[in-house]
């Protein structure tokens, strides 16, 4: 609790005191109950009056303090002292929980998002020192014992270590790193000692740029908020003219009115008239939102992009890095009358002098030493493939073409993906599949979408027609166009938007790279892999801190439940504050059914805010 | 146009917040003026040469209607 709480408690509670003292001590004459009902008030409503007053020469008659004086003020002048201090000291209550409450959801969002390092070791001239990462510069040496974070991006000089990536993507994932390693500040050093050479100042640095882009997530509003925020600039207005009609017409026009029962009804038309209950949980609600997303590893940029999710209706997807995991690998060895390891042997020999991305993968299948010496007359044959020969033998290594041009007999292979054809010594010895793989979070991504009321998942690619049908089709996906150059992909979404209805919202998902017009054309832009790339931190509205798609279908799912807790809070305090008005308008509510109208409904919206924090998503 | 962040201090409510911001978007030199009452953030839009006179006027209207923020550079 802040000192300002502390002492609000030390003031409500002294004021209580006083109260129960008049109820106890059974005064025979009044004027001691009222004086102690006086103190009591002056105690625990003295700042609210002071404010009150001040506002008043600046012309702020619709602020709350002015609202409560006036209301209570108004008890005390017609006798009803004892309603005058029940319902400041409520009113008090209601502030302190809402302050107790606001405070301590900044400090859950923050611990959530607690990456920010305390301090750097760093090697000086005056020997190793503790310093602020800020004032570390570019350049110099720290190091980074076990359990201590990485306080700034660096490369590794010295040590070798495992490293916890789970304050930046929400899960514990260890990450081996040696000498020449890039390092990203906000990972958790878990085993040996590294030695660091900073590659970026502190406001430049990862940590940084993540806290940045949730502490101004908040500058960008959503609709509720902005209708929110006008509903209360007519509201209280409107409640309080009323109040002044209800206090002066009825007793002039009604017959019998007592002037003194119509001029309750006014004050307690003032009470409910505050605003604050209605305003204050839906930012809330959306900040909860924020900070539960950066714990799930997803950075969301505003809470006009949190609500814009929850009504995502159709979802378009890049195919490579996106949905499939973007390395080439061997996928599949078959061979005819060799053995699996013989055949990846010869070929990834034959192809040891090449850098074509497919011997790089053959290559890393392979994974032993490669006897350079045993490989003699290496020919690069243009589109087609490679014919060397290895340990006398001539191998040949290649397309459909290649074995055309050798006039090789084959089997051919209808597989999705690059196929290799291999012959050693003249006689055709096997294929090897060559491919992109899905990630296996993308079946999950994609079955999550169609439960969360995606109408339509589209993937678009530069990629070959039958793979991309391949793809699609194993991941039930309803739509792709293939074969795409970056201005095609601008056509195909542009024409999805228009086809959408108007409220559905579209997400495109890339990696953040190469799609910044498409990223900037859609809705919602969610840049994958966010971690370590700045251009899709930059880029996009939401950044995925790993790879999963599946995390975008989690963040459409946590939209949605912050989005039925601000429609409940907003419903639940209009009607409430309605409800209340009318009942008092008939006599039918005192004022301390206002005042509940009032702290209460805040009390009870921003505790039903704060469950977004306690979310789960369901995995 | 440059984008200004502060940390602004002692505000005693969202509406106030709320009532704030719209007095500020009356500025004229600044533009997408926000502010954030979880995050005690205010944000705004200028030119370079105009950022100390804007700041000089969002203080002024600040001292007018919330006397005892606090607006801090970050």
């Amino acid at each position: 609790m802040s000192r300002k709480s502390s002492r609000q408690l030390i003031k409500i509670i002294v004021s209580l005191l006083l109260v129960a003292i008049s109820f106890v001590l059974k005064f025979d004459i009044e004027i001691f109950h009222n004086i102690l009902y006086v103190i009591a008030y002056m105690v625990v409503g003295y700042d609210i009056v002071f404010k009150a007053v001040r506002n008043i020469f600046r012309g702020k008659v619709f602020d709350e303090n002015f609202l409560m004086t006036v209301a209570t003020i108004g008890a005390f002048c017609i006798g009803e002292l004892q309603e005058a201090v029940a319902v400041m000291l409520f009113y008090q209550v209601g502030e302190l929980f809402q302050s107790y409450a606001v405070e301590k959801s900044r400090k859950s969002v923050s611990s959530l998002m607690d990456i920010r390092p305390d301090y750097a070791n760093v090697y000086r001239e005056e020997g190793t020192c503790r310093v602020d990462p800020d004032e570390v510069r570019i350049g110099e040496i720290i190091f980074v014992k076990p359990g201590e974070k990485v306080p700034l991006d660096g490369i590794i000089v010295k040590g070798d270590s495992m490293l916890n990536t789970v304050a930046l993507t929400g899960e514990a994932v260890l990450r081996k790193v040696m000498v020449g390693d890039e390092v990203l500040s906000g990972c958790i050093n878990c085993e040996g000692i590294l030695k660091i050479k900073v590659s970026k100042a502190f406001e430049e640095s990862t940590v940084s740029k993540i806290l940045d882009l949730v502490e101004n997530a908040g500058s960008r509003k959503s609709k509720s908020e902005n209708f929110i925020g006008k509903f209360a600039r007519v509201y209280t207005p409107i409640v309080v003219i009323v109040a002044i009609l209800l206090a002066i017409i009825p007793p002039l026009v009604v017959k019998d009115a007592l002037f003194r029962d119509w001029f309750y009804r006014a004050l307690s038309f003032l009470v409910v008239s505050c605003p604050c209950a209605l305003v204050i949980s839906i930012p809330l609600s959306f900040f909860g939102g924020i900070g539960t997303a950066s714990k799930m590893g997803v950075l969301i940029k505003g809470s006009n992009y949190l609500e814009a999710l929850a009504s995502t209706e159709v979802v378009v997807c890049d195919k490579t890095g996106t949905l499939t995991e973007g390395v080439f690998k061997v996928q599949e060895i078959n061979p005819i009358g060799c053995s699996q390891g013989d055949l990846l042997r010869y070929a990834s020999m034959a192809e040891s002098f090449s850098t074509h991305p497919i011997a790089l993968s053959l290559r890393q299948a392979y994974d032993k030493e490669i006897d350079e010496k045993t490989v003699t007359e290496t020919q690069e044959i243009s589109g087609k493939g490679i014919r060397s020969v290895v340990d006398g033998k001539i191998v040949l290594v290649g397309n459909e073409k290649l074995m055309e041009e050798y006039n090789i007999t084959f089997e051919k292979s209808e597989q999705v993906g690059t196929l290799l054809y291999v012959v050693i010594d003249e006689s055709f010895s096997g294929t090897i599949l060559i491919a992109d793989r899905i990630k296996e979070d993308s079946y999950k991504a994609i079955q999550l979408f169609k439960g969360n009321n995606v109408e339509k998942v589209v993937m678009l690619t530069g990629d070959h027609e039958n793979i991309s049908a391949s793809i699609a089709n194993a991941l039930q996906i309803d739509e792709y166009h293939a074969e795409l150059l970056p201005q095609d992909k601008v056509f195909y979404l542009e024409k999805l938007m228009t086809e959408k209805s108007s409220t559905g919202k579209l997400v495109f998902i890339g990696d953040g790279i190469n799609d910044a017009p498409v990223l900037a054309l859609s809705d919602i832009g969610v840049a994958m892999g966010g971690l370590g790339s700045d251009a899709a931190i930059e880029a996009a509205d939401v950044v995925i801190m790993t790879d999963e798609p599946s995390k975008v279908a989690d963040s459409i799912q946590l939209s949605k439940k912050t989005m039925r807790i601000v429609r409940q809070n907003i419903v639940f305090a209009i009607a409430v504050k309605i409800g209340v008005l009318i009942l008092s308008a008939f006599g039918f509510a005192s004022m301390w059914t206002a005042v509940f109208a009032d702290v209460g409904v805040s009390v009870l919206a921003i505790m039903n805010a704060l469950r977004i924090l306690r979310m789960k998503v369901m995995k | 146009m440059n984008t200004y962040k502060f940390k602004i201090k002692n505000l005693d409510c969202a509406n106030c917040a709320s009532i704030l911001e719209g007095s500020l978007q009356k500025i004229d030199i600044i533009e997408n003026v926000s502010i954030s009452f979880m995050t005690e953030r205010l944000t705004f839009e200028c030119t370079e040469e105009n950022k100390n006179q804007a700041v000089e006027l969002i203080r002024k209207v600040i001292k007018k209607e919330e006397p005892d923020v606090k607006l801090e550079e970050v």
